[in-house]
């Protein structure tokens, strides 16, 4: 097959004026070399800055609770020790918690790429009667803000028998409006000429969906598949109106309700190895597929 | 926005394709097919709660009432007249407006002045640096506060910083006056590089000739910088202004983790306040509270549209 693989860019429609994301364009205006000097020292210190809470969190995690109540400033450890995530996943759960977030996430991913797959063709492929209406039912679900309605959200999944299970956690996240634009705008560069030539040969539309479209789209898929799971992975106010025991906490909600637990907060080792159990994942995929978690942010911006 | 920008095929199989008649109804319930997965998440999830919020707003809905629907009244605007009348409600709005009055340009201007470094045609590094400035948007939120608290915390490592050279440091998260800036710094920092990621796009799209030729004609960085780059980033900054402004609306987790809302109140937001009340039970109060929001994103979304309309 022949077509030209077309290229990932975020939904730009989706906002507006939204100019494209292009990794590594042209290396703007040529400056002098002397201008270099400065701007990478500020730069430098910029960086610094930003990886500060980095370097508190790994020092924390291994510092002994004796370490910390005797110097409890100190940038390093006294002495390193692994007993806080020793503690963490024997004593407090984290392992339930792990798994639930895992469980939690494998969901939401399996119905964003079903769910998107299927909206965002229909959208760039389809004409058809009501079409205006059905995009803008995807611009109310990216901007109807979520602290607007998860009073209502809790009864309906109330009424649903899915308070405190992992698929009413999963529920509300399972087609995500900026899985579909991504679907969406990635379909509209594939050529309208291969599925009318499918469809001349008397393929169906599923078959030409599934047959011809879904093997095109495996980079869009990406996308969704990773966008959905940051999002889900790092999703904290529902699962924490919806999960109401410890044995369907999510990571985020298991790591807030443990450093409540204690109100004076001195075991700060525990704290911040289980703040490391929940932010390494994400963080791990975002340096290997750093691409597709900046295109899929600029696509419809704050998380 | 619409149906004729999303096909980029020739015209010929655009047509083609577009018959209707017989085929035109089929090929519509084909469509919709294909958008019901989405729509039934959709209905249940969005549709229906952002209308039952509206219905609750309206209404003394508690908690112990959703066994017994039928013991519910509609009490109109009373919630609403309530909220405005509660100094709680209006202290929160203030600090939801100071949320947005100082995290906003803050965030910008941080995004802002990386991107423009990154844009100067530096090579060394700059793949390690927007990895690093853009680290923090993925990054967990529950997991930053708790390092926030220990950071910040009367004997934290930022008050070390300050003893080591004869400070004092404060309890910072305990202060009502300095608990805010705390509070706005992670907010900061968990959404400057998104607005840096959008500002180098817009950067990407400035034409280089543009500035050569001023550049020529004696125009220096910062008269570049204010006659030709921001009047063509206008959009970018526009839409930038936009989202931040949208998320410290509903700005929820910073507050919620840190300090709760306290002290004394001092940041609580006007969506810790929808929470805080349906943690009290008062459904309808909390669904009216919340309504405050939706209107106030919807007109800003509304002025993001009227002011970002493609020229197209």
């Amino acid at each position: 097959m022949t077509v030209i693989a077309p290229t990932q860019v975020p939904p730009g429609d989706a906002r507006p004026g939204d100019a494209r994301v292009r990794q590594e364009a042209r290396p703007a205006t040529r400056r002098r070399r002397g201008a270099q000097a400065p701007l990478q020292a500020a730069l430098a210190v910029a960086a610094g800055f930003t990886l500060l809470p980095f370097v508190w969190v790994v020092s924390g995690s291994l510092r002994s609770l004796a370490d910390i109540r005797a110097a409890p400033g100190a940038w390093l450890p006294g002495e390193v020790t692994a007993d806080n995530f020793v503690r963490l996943f024997q004593a407090q759960g984290f392992g339930t918690f792990l798994m639930n977030s895992i469980v939690v996430a494998a969901l939401v991913v399996a119905g964003n790429v079903v769910a998107a797959s299927a909206a965002g063709y229909a959208l760039a492929k389809f004409d058809f009667a009501g079409k205006r209406l059905a995009f803008g039912a995807v611009m109310a679900a990216l901007m109807v803000p979520y602290t607007a309605t998860f009073v209502p959200q809790f009864v309906v999944t109330m009424n649903l028998g899915l308070v405190d299970t992992l698929a009413g956690i999963a529920a509300p996240s399972l087609a995500l409006p900026i899985s579909i634009f991504i679907v969406r705008q990635y379909a509209s560069a594939v050529p309208d000429e291969l599925l009318e030539a499918a469809r001349i040969d008397g393929a169906g539309e599923f078959r030409i969906f599934a047959r011809i479209f879904l093997p095109l789209a495996g980079p869009a898929l990406a996308t969704v598949t990773i966008m959905s799971f940051l999002t889900s992975w790092n999703n904290f106010i529902w699962p924490l109106v919806v999960a109401q025991s410890t044995s369907t906490y999510t990571l985020p909600v298991g790591l807030a309700a443990t450093s409540q637990a204690a109100p004076n907060v001195t075991d700060y080792g525990l704290m911040l190895a289980g703040a490391i159990v929940v932010m390494l994942p994400v963080l791990v995929l975002f340096l290997l597929l750093q691409r597709h978690f900046v295109q899929g942010i600029a696509a419809t911006g704050l998380r | 926005m619409t149906a004729t920008t999303m096909s980029g095929s020739p015209p010929a199989v655009r047509s083609a394709s577009r018959a209707r008649g017989s085929g035109g109804l089929r090929r519509s319930i084909l469509a919709w097919v294909f958008l019901a997965p989405f729509l039934a998440v959709f209905v249940t999830f969005t549709a229906v709660p952002t209308v039952a919020a509206l219905g609750f707003s309206l209404t003394d809905l508690r908690g112990t009432d959703l066994r017994h629907p039928f013991a519910v009244d509609v009490v109109g605007l009373d919630n609403y007249a309530w909220l405005f009348s509660d100094g709680r409600f209006v202290r929160d709005l203030g600090n939801t407006a100071v949320f947005v009055a100082v995290g906003v340009p803050l965030t910008m201007l941080t995004g802002f002045a990386l991107a423009l470094a990154l844009n100067t045609g530096i090579r060394r590094l700059r793949g390690v640096y927007r990895t690093v400035f853009f680290a923090p948007v993925v990054t967990n939120v529950v997991a930053v506060a708790l390092i926030w608290q220990y950071a910040f915390n009367t004997n934290g490592t930022v008050n070390q910083v300050a003893a080591s050279i004869g400070f004092a440091g404060p309890n910072w998260l305990g202060d009502p006056g300095l608990a805010m800036p705390v509070v706005i710094l992670l907010g900061v920092w968990r959404n400057f590089g998104t607005a840096m990621v959008l500002f180098l796009a817009g950067l990407q799209a400035v034409p280089e000739d543009v500035h050569e030729a001023a550049a020529l004609d004696g125009a220096g960085w910062w008269r570049r910088l204010w006659h030709i780059t921001m009047p063509l980033l206008m959009p970018t900054i526009l839409l930038v202004s936009v989202l931040l402004t949208v998320f410290y609306l509903q700005v929820f987790d910073e507050p919620y983790l840190l300090t709760d809302g306290g002290p004394l109140g001092s940041t609580e937001s006007v969506a810790l306040y929808t929470y805080h009340q349906f943690g009290f039970g008062q459904f309808g109060l909390s669904s009216a509270a919340s309504l405050v929001i939706l209107v106030l994103v919807a007109v800003v979304s509304f002025a993001q549209f009227r002011l970002l309309r493609p020229r197209t």
